[in-house]
């Protein structure tokens, strides 16, 4: 990576990722393993994300390090007026390693100009959240037994949802064919479909989600509609059940079929779809676990 | 003599400095503030509103003694890009140039995500230019994209 701090997915390249992926499984093979001996690593989540900051503390556990941190600004001295800069440097003294989830845009790339050891980003606000996408890619990658040339339909809140917009990113170096099935009023935003055009990865949008598209797809990405994404909430009342997955619509899908999910759902996939083996979202979340140990190795430049 | 008439100047002439010429009416007191212009002690003449056969009317700025630094003037290439400087020496015009657009504007344009961490932090705004023609910016920390009709001056 260009840099030692993964902040945003854009920074990896092909490379990059198919490196982080190829360690993710060898931790998977073998979770428990020494490599942080004598490591610290922080978690600072100044807002509360109990999967995420879970899921990071698994994996440095697994790996033999400690943590400390916090999973409330309010108990910190960032609520006493505390710069994040300052916070940085002063935990910058005390740690190997930063693993920082922030409620604003950018306070990431900013922690990673001003501290002195390795940032991972774990979310800050609508931005990004590098390590979601390298699981979702590992979800991939495991389920179809290749990164290249597979058929991906995302449907739901494309205009958005942040980790759409970043497997978008992380998908363009593997020719993918996309669908995007969205709503009028979320639909996939111009600066990702211009990605798509410059890189000549075929896409097209569909506002009905229907079984021919499922019929085509060798990975289902739903995301969830948000009541407070809508200005007309008539148009969501219109909408809101309109891309829901139910088991129903899985009858002719390919055999390879995958279905993902960021969680947490709402109702977008009925729980009938819970026991179809094609349904994929609770292994997504465990390969959290394997991508995370792998992303710590990485920034902290340790062979794995 | 009406011939004559039209050549005379409508600001005195400088002997030496730098005019700033072509200066959109509405942009010229930002423009001065830009160029901090409060903060010189050289003699400044500040026009507004001068009659342009290219635009109509427009704004200009006489500062003696004063020739700037490509990378201060180009500052002002965000809020009036077609701006034209002429160096003075002498009574004589010895350079004409134009301001370019940079690639980065550091601490200069207020993000407009009021979510963005320059917004909360006390830093530095640094945008990355990622269209010269259209002027379109984006915010290296949170990466929002702003177009130049939207672009706020710190």
């Amino acid at each position: 990576m260009k840099s030692k701090s993964l902040v945003s997915i854009d920074q990896c390249s092909e490379e990059d990722i198919l490196r982080i992926l190829e360690n993710a499984a060898g931790f998977e093979k073998n979770p428990n393993r020494t490599l942080l001996e004598g490591k610290v690593a922080a978690t600072l989540f100044f807002e509360p994300s109990t999967r995420t900051r879970l899921s990071f503390e698994a994996a440095v556990n697994r790996l033999g390090g400690r943590v400390i941190g916090f999973q409330d600004a309010s108990t910190t001295s960032s609520s006493k007026g505390e710069t994040l800069k300052d916070t940085i440097l002063m935990v910058s003294n005390y740690a190997d390693l930063i693993i920082m989830r922030h409620h604003l845009e950018g306070a990431a790339r900013y922690a990673a100009e001003v501290s002195g050891i390795p940032i991972i980003n774990a979310g800050d606000g609508a931005n990004q959240h590098p390590s979601q996408t390298l699981l979702d890619l590992y979800s991939i990658r495991k389920t179809q037994g290749k990164l290249t040339g597979l058929t991906i339909t995302i449907v739901g809140d494309l205009k958005y949802g942040r980790t759409v917009h970043s497997l978008i990113v992380g998908m363009s170096h593997f020719k993918p064919t996309f669908h995007f099935v969205a709503p009028d009023e979320l639909r996939m935003p111009d600066e990702q479909k211009n990605l798509c055009d410059k890189l000549h990865l075929p896409y097209t949008e569909h506002t009905c989600f229907t079984e021919e598209i499922i019929n085509r797809t060798d990975i289902l990405y739903m995301t969830r509609v948000q009541r407070e994404r809508f200005t007309d909430l008539e148009e969501y009342e219109r909408v809101k059940n309109v891309y829901i997955l139910r088991n129903d619509m899985l009858k002719g899908s390919r055999e390879n079929l995958r279905i993902l999910h960021p969680l947490p759902r709402v109702n977008e996939i009925a729980y009938d779809v819970d026991d179809n083996p094609k349904a994929y979202f609770i292994q997504q979340a465990r390969n959290g676990l394997f991508t995370r140990q792998a992303i710590i190795c990485e920034v902290l430049g340790i062979n794995s | 003599m009406a011939v004559e008439k039209k050549k005379e100047l409508q600001v005195a002439a400088l002997e030496n400095g730098t005019a700033i010429d072509h200066i959109p009416p509405r942009q010229l007191f930002k423009v001065a503030y830009l160029l901090e212009l409060e903060k010189m002690n050289n003699t400044i003449t500040i026009g507004n509103n001068f009659f342009s056969k290219k635009m109509g009317r427009k704004g200009v700025i006489k500062i003696a003694d004063k020739f700037f630094e490509q990378d201060e003037i180009n500052r002002i290439a965000l809020i009036a890009p077609n701006v034209i400087l002429n160096e003075i020496r002498d009574f004589e015009v010895v350079g004409k140039y134009r301001v370019i657009l940079p690639d980065e504007l550091v601490g200069l344009v207020k993000c407009n995500n009021p979510k963005c961490i320059t917004n909360n932090e006390p830093m530095p705004t640094r945008f990355d230019v990622i269209n010269k023609e259209k002027g379109t910016i984006k915010c290296r920390y949170c990466e929002r994209k702003i177009n130049k009709e939207d672009i706020l001056i710190k």
